[in-house]
């Protein structure tokens, strides 16, 4: 299977765009300017900054992942299970250049790629299309199995959820088997804006400890704390990162 | 004769020794069955435990990194409960792969109506590209197997049923084939309700068209089967809910003035145990109970 998206639409970098290979990095002070490129989605704002962070330190740092290898079998796959508000993940996805900066104004218009939620057959780079919550973390179970059915240990899975996404039994049910599985190319991140309706007791931390996780919470908007959890070992176990970032409705 | 269940999991274990693109999903349900290829292939036979919805979503990952999944589960668990995954993990994501389920209408009346889905093919017919293989015989199970497990990335459904003909036809995964010709009416007799229509319609005028593969809908056969009479009279027997492919009889004869009776499984639950027989013949579905509905509505066909 491959990424049809890329197949249809090749990422197309303007020359003077931004991109790792096109001689200047962004900077991630840089990414507010390209989210606010995005405008409609206000209802969303608090669940797209909340990610900006652990988003870029993954894609900066961390996925091994580009433009020139979103076909590519051995390639770090990253699923962005909470789609709601995705400007960050559009703004990350940019500053990287799986898609030209300027297709981010047009956000969520009929000629847009860029919905409200992402559609992977549209948007260069996604491994999913997301926004029903509860589906990322299943499909990512699913991802680490089919690639280590085919003898792939290289690959890492990647996953972020939201802390009120959680609450979606599917999860559980992903996170429960993943642990028993011993599922150690699987990464989840969680991040948590307190937007839980019943929170959680305890910790989200403890609840992928129980069923068998690596588990550590950490400050989501410090990027060498998320830098150093995220590359944290895990031997034969899957490891989730829940990286706290200021409540919602703070 | 074994079953359509033990057919499945005999012909798919030996499927996963032939091809490494396949990969079966499990939710404790069939488990037995696959032991032996669990053992051979543990990375490609996959049980989740009983969870539905972490059935179909870890079926989409996998096919997502390029396999091809066989998920299995009885009827109501495998399209109902998850049926949002089915959905989104599946058509939204792009990819494909095959469900294949058990328990079909009522194939366990004792267990009564938690474990009977005769909605399924109607829920799927919700969404987009599924193809919908009902089998009216382990050999034909077999085949549409292996129709389903070769078909590329196409999303496939595959209703098995202890509901069976007592012989199998061939099938080739795609087209319905005409049994009888007549000239009062076009029976349309879905899996394993063809022994009972053929009972049903003994002596009738009417032309038999057997439909092992529902989706998509063979409208070709259906409007050469309809020349051959004397009215677009049509009949669809259907071992789940009534009315289900009328909507597909419907569109294959737009353009001609027609009638078309959907038979099949009520839609009020009946809230009884018992046996497979007796729900048959509640449901209309039994010889008798065809004959009787078929001959009333061609005859009111000749009245008018």
């Amino acid at each position: 299977m491959t990424n049809t998206t890329t197949e249809t639409t090749p990422p197309v970098r303007t020359s003077d765009g931004p991109g790792t290979t096109t001689g200047r990095r962004t900077r991630f002070a840089e990414l507010p300017g390209l989210m606010s490129l995005m405008t409609g989605d206000e209802k969303h704002g608090p669940a797209a900054t909340s990610t900006l962070d652990a988003l870029w330190v993954l894609y900066d740092r961390v996925l091994r992942v580009s433009p020139e290898t979103v076909t590519d079998p051995d390639r770090d796959r990253f699923l962005l299970s909470k789609g709601h508000g995705p400007m960050a993940y559009y703004a990350v996805l940019a500053a990287k250049g799986f898609f030209p900066v300027d297709r981010l104004p047009g956000f969520g218009s009929y000629d847009s790629p860029l919905g409200h939620h992402p559609d992977r057959l549209l948007v260069p780079g996604a491994e999913i299309g997301s926004g029903s919550l509860g589906h990322g973390l299943p499909l990512a179970v699913g991802t680490a199995l089919g690639l280590r059915a085919q003898g792939r240990t290289g690959p890492a899975v990647w996953v972020l959820i939201g802390d009120a996404e959680l609450d979606e039994g599917s999860n559980h049910e992903a996170l429960a088997h993943a642990g028993a599985a011993g599922l150690d190319r699987l990464h989840t991140v969680v991040i948590d804006n307190s937007s839980a309706t019943h929170g959680w007791p305890g910790g989200i931390a403890s609840r992928f400890e129980a069923a068998g996780w690596s588990a550590d919470t950490v400050d989501g908007r410090d990027h060498e704390a998320l830098h150093a959890a995220f590359g944290a070992p895990h031997p034969g176990r899957p490891r989730a990162v829940v990286a706290r970032v200021e409540p919602k409705n703070a | 004769m074994d079953t359509m269940r033990e057919r499945f999991a005999s012909v798919t274990s030996r499927l996963l020794d032939e091809d490494p693109r396949l990969a079966v999903v499990l939710a404790d349900i069939g488990v037995d069955g696959f032991a032996a290829a669990a053992r051979r292939h543990p990375d490609r036979v996959v049980n989740v435990g009983i969870r539905e919805q972490l059935l179909i979503g870890v079926g989409g990952g996998l096919a997502l990194t390029g396999l091809r999944p066989i998920m299995h589960t009885f009827a109501s668990f495998l399209v109902e409960r998850p049926f949002e995954q089915v959905k989104l993990d599946f058509g939204h994501q792009g990819v494909g792969g095959v469900l294949v389920s058990a328990g079909a209408s009522y194939d366990w009346p004792s267990g009564g109506f938690t474990h009977m889905a005769p909605g399924d093919v109607a829920l799927l017919d919700t969404l987009d590209d599924w193809t919908v293989h009902v089998p009216g015989h382990p050999d034909e199970a077999e085949a549409l197997l292996r129709h389903a497990a070769a078909a590329g990335d196409d999303r496939v459904y595959v209703r098995l049923s202890v509901q069976t003909n007592s012989a199998p036809r061939a099938v080739d995964g795609a087209r319905f084939s005409r049994l009888r010709e007549g000239r009062r009416g076009v029976v349309v007799a879905v899996g394993p309700l063809l022994d009972n229509v053929l009972a049903a319609t003994e002596g009738m005028d009417v032309t038999v068209l057997y439909a092992t593969t529902v989706r998509p809908f063979d409208g070709a056969a259906l409007r050469a089967a309809t020349g051959l009479a004397d009215a677009a009279d049509v009949v669809l027997v259907e071992p789940y809910l009534a009315g289900t492919s009328t909507r597909f009889a419907n569109d294959a004869l737009a353009d001609r003035p027609h009638r078309v009776l959907g038979l099949g499984v009520g839609r009020r639950e009946l809230r009884r145990y018992g046996q497979l027989d007796e729900h048959l013949a509640a449901h209309g579905l039994d010889p008798r109970g065809l004959r009787e509905r078929i001959a009333g509505f061609l005859t009111s066909a000749a009245r008018a």
